[in-house]
């Protein structure tokens, strides 16, 4: 009895469990699917670049094809052997290099005062700041060339680096503050307790503390200085001139050098490819202001 | 919030943030302010006009068509990029090394300097190199984006489209990964369908995420230059100049400093007041928290 009975319960069991589990599995393998061919389309107009950043001229222009027949390197050949190409990407990551420094220096005690004390004005501070990152920066144009012309700062890295810390600043301090409040206050008043002054206490056991934050923000400042063109090619001219100013130059009498444009293309790319792997989880919360 | 102490020497830490985006921010703006009540000749002759430039932006024509096209194509995106993006998260993995690529890759076109975005579409939608509009060409339509404006205009939303729904995509998807395992055994107890979970469980905890992701695209899409200007240049005619690209022709192109200062400012506070809304709402939104 027991012996025939168990094997119609199961029958009569499996059925429905493993029709829900294939229900799942088909849901999760439909959701796996829609998500590669997703991929794909995100990445087709990437790889188009790529692929043609290793064509010749000629090939580019006698027609389509998904794999370089004739691959060269010439392009990029031709980006690092030319100074006032190679110098663009030096000039950029330098003015970006400065404005992340700059930004993370002012913004790490702004964003402690935000997340620890109330103080006249601070809602209205965290507004503005945030309205800062809002102003479009064709508005500001004209007045930042006068502004940096007239103090002498035009083309120049830092006056780069200072007009974009109008967007990375109040960044720095939204992500910052994000995971500063995520700090319990207790160990501030330990410190305090056990006789540390505050700039001891914010360098050696704050700072560590938000190691991860620090090293995110600092990745969000890059990216947004880096992105960002209108302006720096608007206080640039010759010296400081970010590379993705110079990618216009690709535009000739004799047309347009398209390999040249992709290959310089894919390595303004290659920066943002390399760390995001360090910072993956913690995309969302950088570019939502760190109000995720 | 309530544990915050009151202390007003905290200004002090905040000052130098303070100095630094006001001298970024708030001497240029005096200086638009300064520009729109004035007719400038030269740096030595001018004269003081009161509101003449206010009036005269008002009124122009060709700014409401830039208002009303920016409006619309706001509003577009918005429409595409949100009910995208909820799907491409719904989709992506939430464990293992899947989702760690999913992520990566998903989060690529995040990280593009803006005018390579509009490079890449550049070259991806002619006809002659590119995939796109060859594809577009070879199911016989007559697509060519930089003269037919229905074909710009499709071409810079789907441009946005693919530069900005990863950002839409990601933060669904950190708020799908806050949602508690247990609502889901809760649902699948009560055997609810996978749109009863969608819409009880996983769209009411979206919500704070998709605020802030909305509101985002919004204002970002709002101020957008740089990848219409290499991919279209505005046109064909003017029929992709969006606020920011008239304003930057009026106030560099043609030099009419006035008129562009008084246009700048009402652009402005078209977005301040957008930008309060948000804060408004996500400031309430974290003390329900």
């Amino acid at each position: 009895m027991t012996h025939s009975s168990t094997p119609i319960s199961q029958k009569e069991q499996a059925p429905v469990h493993s029709q829900a589990e294939r229900k799942a599995r088909n849901a999760t393998l439909r959701g796996r699917f829609g998500l590669v061919f997703y991929v794909v389309l995100l990445l087709l107009p990437i790889y188009w670049l790529v692929n043609m950043s290793f064509k010749t001229n000629t090939e580019i222009l006698s027609g389509l094809s998904f794999f370089p027949a004739d691959f060269t390197l010439e392009n990029y050949a031709k980006i690092f052997s030319d100074s006032t190409w190679y110098m663009g990407y030096l000039n950029s990551i330098l003015y970006v290099s400065m404005n992340m420094v700059i930004s993370l220096l002012v913004a790490l005690p702004a964003a402690y005062a935000f997340s620890r004390y109330k103080f006249i004005g601070d809602k209205h501070m965290f507004f503005w700041l945030l309205s800062n990152r809002m102003a479009p920066p064709a508005v500001f144009l004209l007045p930042f060339f006068q502004l940096y012309s007239s103090v002498g700062l035009f083309d120049t890295h830092i006056a780069v680096a200072l007009a974009h810390c109008i967007f990375t600043v109040p960044l720095a301090v939204w992500i910052l503050e994000g995971f500063m409040s995520g700090v319990p206050r207790e160990i501030d008043e330990t410190a305090y307790i056990d006789g540390y002054s505050f700039p001891k206490f914010f360098v050696r056991i704050f700072i560590p503390l938000i190691r991860s934050g620090i090293g995110v923000t600092a990745f969000f400042c890059f990216m947004f200085s880096w992105v960002e063109l209108l302006l720096a090619r608007t206080l640039t001219s010759v010296d400081a001139k970010p590379i993705a100013a110079i990618m216009t130059r690709t535009v000739s009498a004799s047309g347009m050098d398209w390999g040249l444009l992709a290959a310089a293309g894919v390595l303004t790319i290659l920066p943002g490819m390399l760390v995001i792997y360090f910072v993956r989880n913690h995309v969302a919360k950088g570019f939502a202001l760190g109000r995720v | 919030m309530q544990t915050k102490v009151e202390n007003n020497k905290a200004w002090f830490l905040v000052m130098p943030v303070f100095l630094i985006v006001a001298f970024s921010a708030i001497i240029p703006l005096m200086t638009v302010v300064n520009y729109s009540v004035q007719d400038i000749f030269d740096p030595y002759t001018r004269y003081f006009v009161g509101t003449e430039w206010f009036k005269q932006v008002m009124l122009d024509s060709r700014l409401h068509e830039a208002l009303l096209r920016q409006f619309l194509y706001s509003f577009t995106i918005l429409a595409i990029e949100v009910p995208l993006g909820i799907c491409v998260a719904l989709m992506m993995p939430t464990k293992g090394r899947g989702a760690s690529l999913a992520l990566i890759l998903v989060a690529i076109p995040l990280l593009i300097p803006w005018n390579v975005v509009g490079t890449i579409w550049q070259i991806f939608g002619r006809a002659d190199i590119g995939l796109f509009g060859a594809f577009m060409n070879g199911l016989g339509m007559d697509y060519n984006y930089s003269s037919n404006p229905t074909d710009a205009w499709f071409t810079v939303v789907l441009m946005d489209v693919w530069h900005w729904t990863p950002l839409i995509a990601l933060l669904c998807y950190s708020g799908l990964r806050a949602i508690p395992e247990v609502y889901y055994q809760a649902a699948r107890i009560d055997q609810a369908s996978r749109w009863a979970v969608f819409r009880y469980i996983q769209l009411p905890k979206l919500a704070n995420v998709l605020v802030i992701g909305m509101l985002l695209r919004f204002m970002d899409s709002f101020m957008i230059y740089t990848e219409p200007f290499v991919l279209t240049g505005g046109g064909p005619g003017s029929s992709t100049t969006f606020l920011s690209q008239s304003l930057v022709q009026q106030a560099i192109g043609q030099f009419d400093l006035g008129p562009a200062a008084a246009f700048s400012l009402v652009y402005f506070l078209i977005i301040l007041l957008v930008c309060w809304v948000f804060y408004t709402t996500i400031m309430n939104m974290q003390k329900d928290k």
